[in-house]
């Protein structure tokens, strides 16, 4: 059977699955569209947070941007950290009160704790700019991976994915959401981690790949004594590379940068809309345990097969490297990637264009390495010189685009002739340039089960693996964005008096109306969809969870002060942002560029949620302080909150 | 809320094992994994330092059990103090 089939059995089979979850869990009232009817065990819901929480980012992606980051895999901790950490924040300080508070949204709880449908209001707007923006990520996710595996053009795949999504989550609401998110789950982490299990074999003789990160390398079975890590930042720091375990530039970004992601995991409204589905609230409790349980899975194999993946993409490269320093022989030669069938990943990967290499000094060989700071500006100009004289319009005077790019020339050959790797010049070593000119972030996961020459089937587990991730986390977002307007803005606000069945009927046509604009918006992806996630994260870290916190564990706070704190939270992070990312990530407008000796304090655009929830605590803090305390009904929620007994079902009321 | 000397003696019970939780979380995390791994680079776990394994793998150990440990103590707590459901 030849690959291309499996993967359509195995996905198709993971399809008809769902499918049949659906139809089996499909949602018979609004408790159970919007809450699952509040009868899911914890361990059962913690599996579905797994799969909702673990997008395609963190499925496809992170282990690559551990991987590959130019300031080395320590840095990238804050990933790993940070979308754990949120647990903590979830477990104790939110999901057992939202719990026993006991309706079925974010919003509601602000304006029902704030007295005011202004709040309210401005908890929908940034629950739909959040969940939106993340949806765009798992859409393309999901038609990425369609094409990759499934040879259908991306927007095709990402016409399938919608239907599926539509079927089961217009059916099913949070409970087929749910009991479906399970199954993902499952498929998801066996995906991941069957590959990760024999790279770390591999490499380290070590069956846990948790082990195999701090373990000792042993290629061929042959323990080198050396330990994987120590080996990885050797190969790599004498290629130029920055090494692994490197200690962060900016410690108080990193800091900042952690936390944000912290506290943003905490405040995104489709995760802690999950812990509206169990029981009880010591069931919320232990359920955020459980979730954490089946996330840390993943997060902590992901840091060992970043680390491994570019190891053994090292050594290849340099096959030297393998035993001793890599430069005891040559690079890898374009005859022997052509030939050899162990390395027919390379092909399959460089026809997907996520990996490119070109021999640029002619010499048969690829030579892997980092261009030093001088050598890699001037080859930035020559190209940009040469781009430019092979843009020129034909019969134009090409004199002068002709002596540009003689005078790029002439300094990037200045730059070889200074620059050195492993203690001899470019020009010495007659190097031109790094000849691996494109590795993708995504390629360290995908390509993973071909590196280790593993079967057919786990490739094509690898295929269905990255669909569940992107479906699951899309089908949560949708639910949190279709409750949002159904039961916020329509039952709320604009239609009190609709029926239980009308409401129903209205949450299912909100989230077919919310797919249809996610595919379009995947089809169609704005040009910023990446600087947007920074927003997401920031948004949701300065807005949503200080207001959460500070309706639980404050009374004195009132409306006036929960409002000015979500609108201040709100405008200051997204104005710092935009000054780096341009105003509403239309380029050319940003006011300073996006680099670090821009920053104030060296604080990156990615990290200022931080910042924006302390501004939005203090400016909530201070306004309450001047303006009357809350009326006793709301204080007494606050005291009911507080404590689990009387929890029982949600009020449909 | 008949009970409230009861409650509030709950809740302070309560805000106590979350700032002593939150306080682990912390030192784990940013401690540990970030501020202090410069100072421990000494300590070394398998080819690499504390500090970087802290912020890799222990960390996330370190909150699992924060968790069930918060969640179990809770269950014993809400039995005390009679507000169990």
């Amino acid at each position: 059977m030849d690959q291309f089939t499996l993967n359509l059995l195995v996905v198709g089979a993971t399809f008809a699955l769902y499918i049949g979850i659906a139809i089996w869990a499909r949602a018979g009232t609004t408790a159970e569209f919007y809450a699952a009817g509040q009868g899911v065990h914890p361990v059962l819901n913690g599996m579905a947070t797994g799969a909702d929480w673990m997008s395609a980012a963190s499925f496809i992606s992170m282990a690559g941007i551990i991987a590959l980051a130019p300031a080395g895999g320590y840095e990238q901790s804050a990933y790993l950290m940070g979308w754990t950490g949120g647990y903590v924040l979830l477990a104790l300080l939110l999901a057992p009160y939202l719990r026993k508070f006991g309706k079925f949204t974010v919003p509601e709880f602000i304006g029902d704790r704030f007295y005011s449908k202004g709040a309210r209001l401005v908890a929908v707007v940034c629950l739909i700019v959040i969940s939106v923006t993340y949806v765009i990520g798992q859409m393309r996710g999901v038609g990425v991976t369609f094409s990759r595996f499934l040879e259908v053009t991306t927007d095709t795949g990402l016409y399938i994915g919608a239907a599926i999504v539509f079927a089961y989550a217009v059916l099913g609401g949070m409970k087929g959401i749910t009991y479906t998110q399970v199954a993902q789950y499952v498929v998801l982490i066996i995906a991941y981690t069957i590959p990760a299990i024999f790279i770390s074999l591999q490499l380290t003789g070590s069956f846990l790949p948790q082990l195999g990160l701090i373990g000792s390398y042993t290629p061929d079975g042959v323990d080198s004594g050396v330990a994987m890590l120590a080996k990885l930042d050797q190969v790599v720091t004498e290629l130029g590379f920055k090494a692994y375990t490197s200690e962060s530039a900016n410690m108080l970004n990193m800091v900042l940068f952690t936390m944000s992601l912290m506290i943003g995991t905490a405040g995104l409204p489709h995760v802690i809309i999950r812990f509206f589905t169990v029981p009880k609230v010591a069931d919320a409790r232990s359920s955020a345990g459980w979730a954490l349980v089946f996330i840390a899975l993943l997060y902590t194999v992901a840091p060992a097969v970043g680390s491994m993946a570019r190891l053994n993409l090292t050594t290849t490269m340099w096959p030297a490297s393998a035993t001793g320093s890599a430069f005891d022989g040559p690079a890898i030669t374009r005859a022997d990637i052509d030939s050899n069938p162990e390395l027919s990943w390379i092909r399959t990967w460089e026809k997907t264009g996520l990996l490119a290499m070109s021999d640029l000094n002619g010499d048969g060989q690829i030579q892997y390495f980092a261009e030093p700071a001088a050598t890699a500006a001037a080859n930035r100009e020559l190209a940009a010189a040469k781009t430019a004289l092979a843009g020129a319009a034909a019969g134009s005077d090409l004199t002068a685009l002709e002596a540009a790019v003689a005078d790029a020339t002439a300094k990037r050959d200045a730059a070889l002739a200074t620059d050195t790797i492993g203690g001899q010049t470019l020009a010495e070593r007659g190097w031109v340039g790094n000849e691996v000119t494109r590795i993708d972030n995504d390629m360290m996961v995908l390509a993973n089960p071909e590196i280790a020459a593993l079967p057919g089937w786990v490739v094509a587990l690898v295929a269905a693996g990255a669909l569940a991730a992107a479906l699951s986390t899309a089908a949560g977002l949708l639910l949190a964005i279709s409750s949002a307007i159904s039961h916020d803005l329509i039952k709320g606000m604009i239609n009190p008096g609709i029926t239980e069945k009308g409401e129903l009927l209205a949450a299912r046509i909100a989230m077919g109306f919310a797919i249809v604009v996610a595919t379009y918006l995947g089809l169609n992806p704005p040009g910023f969809a990446a600087q947007v996630v920074a927003l997401a994260f920031g948004l949701a870290a300065a807005t949503i969870f200080p207001v959460l916190m500070m309706g639980i564990f404050s009374k004195r706070i009132n409306k006036e002060g929960a409002i000015a704190g979500m609108l201040v939270g709100l405008v200051f992070t997204s104005v710092y942002i935009f000054i780096y990312k341009g105003w509403f990530f239309v380029p050319g407008t940003n006011m300073l560029p996006d680099t670090a000796a821009n920053y104030v304090f060296g604080i990156s655009p990615l990290s200022i949620g931080t910042v924006g929830a302390i501004v939005n605590f203090v400016t909530a803090y201070v306004v309450s302080s001047v303006t009357a305390a809350p009326p006793q009904a709301v204080q007494d929620l606050v005291e009911s909150i507080r404590v689990p007994r009387g929890a029982g079902k949600a009020q449909a009321h | 809320m008949a009970d409230r000397t009861s409650s509030n003696a709950y809740w302070a019970a309560n805000v106590r094992i979350i700032l002593t939780s939150l306080a682990i979380w912390f030192i784990c995390s940013f401690g540990l994994g970030i501020i202090l791994r410069p100072a421990l680079k000494g300590m070394s776990v398998g080819g690499a330092d504390l500090g970087f394994w802290f912020a890799q793998n222990g960390s996330i150990y370190v909150f699992l059990v924060l968790i069930f440990v918060y969640a179990w103590r809770m269950n014993k707590l809400d039995k005390e103090h009679g507000v169990e459901e």
